[in-house]
């Protein structure tokens, strides 16, 4: 049976409660409170915790002890037989992301280029940058990561599902997969280490390939010179040794990122499933600060490296005179591949 | 050639007549599960006159004839079921007038929905009219003579309620102007202050007469629209939202949905709300108070907002392509609905009554429910999708849609656009007085019984 590997003694004897106390959406006292609060949550017991919690996966990097407290809440949620988002919208999620063979599996030997469940992926994992490894795709429900259950308190899902997800990768017989999103790359590490899961091939960041290859690209870089400000995702979360990561691509292509309010630890979500699991009004007013902070420092263009939150943010800061524009995209902006008018 | 034949060149000259096979095919039938059946004629008149003087030579001859728009009612209503003349309207197609300031239009009856949005959208983008879900080329008169909706029924009402004026063919020729146009120069009432003759002709079906000029309604475009879509998975709820809903008083349009199929819609109904502004600040209070006001289905957790980024084009389109979509999941592209106009409180019994009719006939179904007048009722499409290629299928939707049909008139709904059987199912439900006034006018209006016959026969 798969169990959460959560080490109580840890949990017990932690003197910063940093998961909560760094939690931007939940204010506590100080460590009294919050440490109390989340032995309620390990005990089993009711706590506030797990009504307030907004899914933001932020906790999973606070806690520096190597415990996992988001995936702790998100069980516990299930075994009380909470919903956080709505109960259809939970349905939903669980529905549309259901394998019914329709998956697409591309030409793949030993790497195979995950683009997860989002369409989108596959159009940005072209061109020079990826021409090694585009016609590897794999795309579908079958190679899906599952951990945007964890937003809806659905543990038993990711538990169901990414085995079959892991299974599926086994048997095309990669050494290795180019996880084009953090979501994916996250739960292959973080969640599938997390729950013991055995993964069989190595994971790999879509944006230490990216950087490698922008590396052996040097000479077809011109650099951007250009101000951007970077929308950082929830599932980055997961694997904050990466973020480091978009700031080497930032120098590499020549892309001035100033210091924001709001980044790296502190990053605000895009807000999505804010909108789900709290309505509207934290949802917007998170927008709103995120926005402002974008534009204070005087970016020009809002870059994303999930397809999701570029979904969810890219009218807003459209309206506001920014330029939405995928990571993957900034990088071909740089080689000469992508004009700057074309992105959008 | 035979003597109608020539008699109809003459009116209309030789490219407006035909009674080549492979032409007569296409008009003997339309998109829906009905038997087809064959016209002698098809004619395409340009004019009034023309129109006046192909029904004066029906009447002479005593051979049917058939208005029709674009034959796309997917009810059989314009199958020639008796054969006789098709008097195809869509050459008649000019938009003659537009009061900016009164706010209406006045096109010919064979004008299509789609030329009159392009029309508005140049000429005058601060106008709008109620656009049906239906392809851009049904037309105007058409959709009001069958009591058609639109985006604008929420707030406005059938689309034959936003009818301004007619002019009409009658069966035995005369030419006749309805509402204020028969008075004076203005298309602006289609009865009130007078005698509501409007009633005569809309709804009928072209039974009564041909429509050859329409005055419409038209109302505010607003520079942005969006939408909301709500879901729940409580049917129970569903007339309790929508009355929250219609009491915010400010939505364009409301519907309800649901469906089997893709996987993601299974299992919950789902409420497209669309509203409408010229600022963002406009749109953004709209928003919000459609969220506020159905905040405590949010906090039950029995409804929420679904993200629709991806799909807002999708949903704001007018007219909506979705039902093409659906119409081809069982491959071969058909698609008919029952369409019963009933109370909003009788949605959960609807919404069980599709689900158990297309497991009993083994076919897929969508519904879309439209809200009218802000919630006095709405109009439940009960929908099956088949494959027109086979036969079987196509009969147990006939099966299933007649059932449907029986079942609304058990409960007190009025049946939209029926089909001949339908109409037939509907005049034995029908109060007997109420019948007897039917078939007073039918036989006083078109005493040879010419127009349109097979549909609202009263005495059969």
């Amino acid at each position: 049976m798969i169990q959460l590997k959560f080490d109580q003694k840890v949990c017990a004897s932690c003197r910063s409660a940093d998961c909560l106390l760094k939690c931007q959406y939940m204010t506590f006292s100080g460590h009294k409170e919050a440490h109390g609060e989340m032995m309620k949550v390990m005990k089993g017991k009711d706590s506030r915790v797990l009504t307030e919690c907004v899914t933001c996966y932020a906790c999973e990097e606070y806690c520096t002890r190597g415990n996992h407290p988001f995936y702790l809440i998100s069980e516990k949620r299930e075994e009380k037989g909470m919903f956080t988002a709505p109960r259809p919208i939970t349905t939903q999620w669980k529905n549309m992301t259901q394998m019914q063979g329709k998956c697409l599996v591309g030409n793949v030997k030993d790497t195979a280029l995950s683009c997860c469940y989002l369409p989108e992926l596959g159009q940005l994992g072209t061109g020079e940058i990826f021409k090694d490894v585009a016609s590897a795709g794999v795309f579908g429900a079958e190679f899906m990561c599952p951990a945007v259950h964890s937003h809806f308190a659905r543990m038993s899902v990711i538990k169901e599902r990414l085995p079959i997800v892991i299974e599926n990768y086994r048997k095309l017989g990669v050494k290795e997969v180019i996880c084009m999103h953090d979501e994916c790359y996250g739960t292959l590490t973080s969640i599938a280490s997390a729950y013991g899961m055995e993964v069989p091939f190595k994971p790999v960041y879509y944006l230490d390939f990216v950087l490698q290859r922008l590396k052996e690209l040097k000479d077809k870089i011109k650099p951007l010179g250009i101000t951007v400000a970077y929308q950082r995702s929830c599932s980055n979360r997961l694997i904050p040794d990466k973020l480091p990561v978009v700031k080497k691509i930032f120098k590499l292509i020549g892309v001035k990122a100033p210091k924001r309010l709001y980044q790296d630890e502190n990053a605000l979500c895009c807000a999505e499933i804010l909108r789900s699991v709290s309505g509207y009004k934290l949802a917007d007013d998170v927008q709103k600060r995120n926005i402002d902070d974008m534009l204070a420092v005087g970016a020009e263009y809002c870059v994303f490296n999930c397809p999701a939150c570029q979904t969810s943010l890219s009218e807003k800061v459209v309206k506001q005179g920014l330029k939405p524009v995928h990571i993957i995209d900034l990088c071909k902006m740089a080689i000469g591949e992508k004009e700057r008018e074309a992105v959008s | 050639m035979s003597d109608i034949r020539k008699s109809l060149v003459d009116i209309v000259g030789e490219r407006g007549v035909s009674d080549a096979p492979e032409e007569l095919w296409f008009y003997s039938r339309d998109p829906g599960v009905l038997a087809p059946h064959r016209p002698d004629y098809v004619v395409a008149p340009k004019t009034t006159e023309e129109v006046q003087k192909i029904v004066q030579l029906a009447g002479r001859e005593n051979i049917p004839v058939v208005p029709m728009g674009n034959g796309m009612s997917l009810a059989g209503l314009v199958i020639p079921l008796k054969g006789g003349i098709v008097l195809d309207m869509k050459r008649m197609n000019k938009i003659l007038e537009v009061n900016h300031m009164a706010r209406y239009v006045v096109v010919e009856g064979g004008t299509s929905q789609g030329a009159l949005k392009a029309y508005l959208q140049k000429n005058h983008p601060t106008l709008r009219h109620s656009i049906p879900d239906a392809p851009s080329t049904t037309t105007i008169a058409a959709n009001v003579s069958l009591h058609g909706q639109g985006r604008l029924t929420n707030q406005y009402g059938f689309n034959s309620d936003m009818v301004t004026g007619l002019e009409v063919v009658l069966p035995t020729g005369e030419i006749c102007r309805i509402g204020s146009p028969s008075i004076g120069p203005y298309w602006i009432s289609k009865g009130p202050t007078l005698p509501d003759l409007s009633g005569l002709f809309l709804g009928w079906l072209g039974c009564t007469g041909v429509i050859t000029k329409v005055g419409l309604k038209l109302y505010p475009n607003k520079k942005i629209r969006d939408a909301e879509l709500f879901v729940t998975d409580r049917v129970d709820l569903i007339p309790h939202i929508l009355y929250k809903l219609t009491h915010l008083e400010m939505l364009e349009d409301i519907n309800v949905w649901f469906q089997p199929k893709p996987l993601m819609f299974m299992g919950n109904y789902h409420i497209t709300v669309f509203f409408t502004g010229d600022t963002e600040e406009e749109v953004e209070f709209k928003r919000k108070m459609v969220w506020d006001c159905l905040q405590e289905y949010m906090d039950s957790k029995d409804g929420g907002f679904m993200s629709i980024q991806y799909m807002k084009s999708m949903l704001l389109e007018m007219p909506g392509r979705n039902i093409a979509d659906f119409a081809d999941v069982p491959k071969g592209g058909g698609f008919e609905y029952s369409g019963p106009i009933a109370p909003i409180e009788h949605f959960p019994q609807y919404a069980a009554k599709v689900v158990e009719l297309a497991a009993k006939y083994n076919v897929l179904y969508a519904s879309t429910a439209r809200l009218i007048s802000g919630g006095h009722s709405m109009m439940y499409s009960i929908s099956f999708a088949f494959n027109r290629s086979d036969t079987a299928m196509m009969e147990r939707v006939e099966q299933a849609l007649t059932e449907a049909t029986a079942f609304a008139l058990d409960m007190g709904g009025i049946p939209w656009k029926p089909n001949f059987k339908e109409q037939k199912m509907t005049l034995e439900k029908m109060e007997p007085n109420a019948r007897k006034l039917l078939l007073m006018i039918k036989k006083n209006l078109d005493p040879q019984g010419i127009m349109n016959p097979g549909n609202w026969e009263v005495n059969s």
